[in-house]
């Protein structure tokens, strides 16, 4: 079994990552660990041996051309390629020191403590409330139903969305605008109190207005929350976060401060995709 | 690059390019007159069908009931005992009553011929009701027999020869005294529902036939739609995709195209041959049915299943819900329109089949409904069959009738799959 400090206390393995070294561990609390992640799907491998930190209560952005293998990173951390016929696994993954795909660890209680918010706004076809007190209620994280509905208020006020449906919980969450649903899926994770939210393109359903209500959104969340977000917007990269990771065709060509990779990336295949040269 | 293959302008009105556009629109309108033409024969045959049960079944909706006042004797029937009265001769008593003039044993008998030869057993029912009949006269309305039933619809004409119907000039001349003292009438046919079989037409009913039907429907539906349900769910949302589950899958299908007759085979040489279950039993039928209605719930619900957005699974999935959780919680709520709508119709396939029933006896004549899944009894494609193979006269409207009343219940079924389907279904 790996630890978490025999990363910590080494360069990092891949070439490529730079950044990701113990020197910059010590700005920040390190939440997970990725070593040597490798991803396959049936004999086709999407993601090859990528090692990433990422740091607690900080915002971690993905971006790099579509097919690049940064969804299925993403989907790395919960598990989510375990529902995926033929995918495949490799390296290890340490969410606070302790390995993700360790065989002992249920992944219920997995995606309890990573939640993730997906591409499209996937509310269930259920009331607002129990949108946001599902996950609560099959966890058993409240006592009474006093204690469920101050949960599930709670969660909305998190998502911002409080204000706009404190009047209508009890109508289905599929009839609320886009927007207004991506919050809701982001209530509905929060409510189960993760301590990781991974965001796959959230905002790609999105128009500029809802997209820049959810920006907001995660920059309040990052007090709280590690967030990790997937996204093709350049600008909303920049915009959010404060880490970000540069894909291309299944490789992680550059990972640092956001800062950083904008302004004076060290590889070349960076400065020629956020320049618009490619993808 | 190819620029130069290309050409430099098109001339879209000269003949050729407008010669060729029309031969698009003509394909065009043909292909739509092609569906017309064959929406419009399906509609006609189905048309024609309607058309022709009803024209030889509306008839059987009423019968031609007889009215008589009878004077139950205490000469014939005991009050201590009337079970065992002879009703046969009250009945003869109140004929002779009405027509004085009829004597001896022939004309007699030809009179009796009048009424249903069930008669006697009528009026006993009767009095076995209301025992405070007996030394009264009572008017009691009796089905006119089948060939007088059928005079009395046109259906056997007047002005063919004697030698040549079932009824005498005489018979005729009664019957039209009792017309014309308005004891004849024609109302509806309560009996066609309420009575069961019977050898005489004017006494056959499908109140065996729909009993039985029901209970091996039930029967059906409780094998059928858990273990189809479960089967559909373990395929769809747990198994592996391999090889295994290929072969099951390919033979689910297979099991859908295998001729229901084959699966009657099977219930008789398995079912009641080697688990000794009781013969035209209800519950054989439904067992043996379920195994024509599995593959229909399996295929269907899978289909309801597939629908489900995967976006909802990976909702689920993605706070924590366990794949159980998943499926009972969210995917099953979701595919619960689809499942009842296939299970629907499913069992009205069920209900219209006739075949395997055949071979485990459920074309018996059995003169009583069943009381339950265990009790010899027909169902109503076998009572059409049945009907159908009788020669009187009667039974001809009675099979359409029958028909008519098996459509009646296929539509109703699915009927309320189509609304279930409307009422239930989600957007998303």
């Amino acid at each position: 079994m790996l630890d978490a400090s025999t990363f910590l206390n080494k360069p990092a393995g891949a070439v490529n990552v730079a950044a990701a070294g113990a020197t910059e561990a010590a700005t920040g609390e390190t939440k997970v660990i990725a070593r040597d992640v490798s991803v396959y799907y049936g004999d086709k491998r999407a993601l090859h041996s990528v090692a990433v930190n990422i740091l607690a209560r900080s915002v971690t952005a993905f971006i790099g051309p579509s097919g690049c293998g940064k969804s299925t990173f993403l989907r790395c951390f919960n598990r989510m390629n375990d529902t995926i016929e033929g995918a495949r696994v490799e390296g290890t993954i340490l969410l606070d020191g302790r390995s993700i795909y360790d065989p002992e660890l249920d992944v219920v209680e997995l995606r309890a403590r990573v939640g993730m918010v997906f591409q499209k706004p996937n509310p269930f076809p259920k009331s607002i409330f129990e949108n946001v007190a599902y996950g609560p209620r099959i966890h058993g994280l409240s006592r009474s139903k006093a204690d469920l509905h101050e949960i599930a208020v709670t969660s909305l006020q998190k998502a911002g969305l409080w204000d706009e449906v404190k009047d209508r919980l009890n109508e289905p969450g599929t009839g609320l605008s886009g927007g207004q649903q991506q919050r809701l899926c982001i209530a509905r994770a929060i409510a189960v109190s993760p301590e990781i939210i991974l965001m796959d393109e959230p905002c790609s359903a999105l128009d500029p207005i809802a997209t820049a209500r959810i920006e907001e959104l995660m920059d309040e969340l990052r007090q709280n929350y590690t967030i990790i977000i997937v996204t093709h917007s350049m600008q909303q990269a920049a915009r959010v976060s404060q880490r970000t990771a540069f894909f291309h065709l299944g490789n992680l060509v550059e990972e640092g401060l956001t800062e950083t990779i904008f302004t004076n990336p060290s590889e070349k295949r960076t400065l020629d995709y956020i320049t618009g040269r490619f993808g | 690059m190819a620029d130069a293959a290309l050409p430099s302008s098109i001339d879209w009105s000269n003949d050729r390019t407008v010669a060729r556009r029309r031969r698009r629109h003509a394909a065009e309108r043909r292909l739509r007159y092609y569906g017309l033409a064959a929406i419009m024969t399906a509609v006609g045959l189905l048309a024609l069908l309607l058309t022709s049960l009803i024209y030889n079944g509306y008839q059987a909706f009423v019968q031609t009931m007889i009215t008589l006042d009878v004077t139950i004797s205490e000469k014939y029937v005991a009050r201590d005992n009337p079970r065992e009265g002879n009703y046969r001769l009250v009945i003869r008593d109140s004929l002779r009553s009405l027509f004085p003039e009829v004597t001896g044993p022939a004309d007699e008998r030809a009179l009796a011929q009048i009424l249903s030869s069930n008669a006697p057993y009528i009026v006993q029912g009767r009095v076995l009701d209301d025992p405070s009949m007996i030394g009264r006269t009572v008017p009691i309305t009796i089905p006119a027999s089948d060939p007088f039933d059928q005079l009395n619809k046109g259906a056997v004409r007047r002005a063919s020869p004697e030698s040549e119907r079932r009824v005498t000039d005489k018979q005729i001349g009664w019957f039209d005294r009792l017309d014309a003292e308005g004891r004849v009438a024609k109302p509806f046919n309560w009996g066609l529902f309420f009575n069961a079989d019977s050898r005489l037409p004017e006494m056959a009913g499908l109140a065996g036939a729909i009993t039985g039907s029901f209970y091996a429907l039930l029967v059906c539906f409780l094998i059928s739609f858990p273990v189809g349900v479960a089967a559909a769910v373990y395929l769809e949302e747990f198994a592996p995709k391999n090889r295994w589950t290929d072969i099951i899958e390919v033979n689910i299908n297979n099991l859908a195209a295998v001729p229901s007759v084959v699966f009657g085979l099977l219930g008789l040489a398995v079912f009641l041959q080697f688990f000794g279950l009781p013969r035209s039993a209800p519950i054989v039928g439904g067992m043996v049915l379920s195994l024509v209605t599995l593959p229909t719930i399996i295929i269907t619900t899978r289909a309801a299943l597939k629908a489900v957005p995967p976006s909802i699974r990976e909702a689920a999935l993605g706070i924590g819900a366990s794949r159980h959780e998943m499926v009972t919680h969210h995917v099953l709520p979701l595919a619960l329109p689809g499942i009842l709508t296939g299970t629907i119709i499913g069992l009205a396939h069920a209900l219209g089949e006739t075949a395997p029933l055949l071979l485990i006896g459920m074309n018996a004549f059995i003169t009583q409904p069943a009381g339950g899944i265990f009790e010899a009894s027909t169902a109503l494609p076998t009572q059409v069959y049945i009907w159908a193979d009788s020669p009187e006269r009667g039974f001809v409207s009675r099979t359409s009738a029958a028909i008519l009343v098996l459509l009646m219940f296929l539509i109703t079924m699915n009927a309320i799959a189509i609304y279930l389907r409307q009422r239930l279904e989600r957007t998303w």
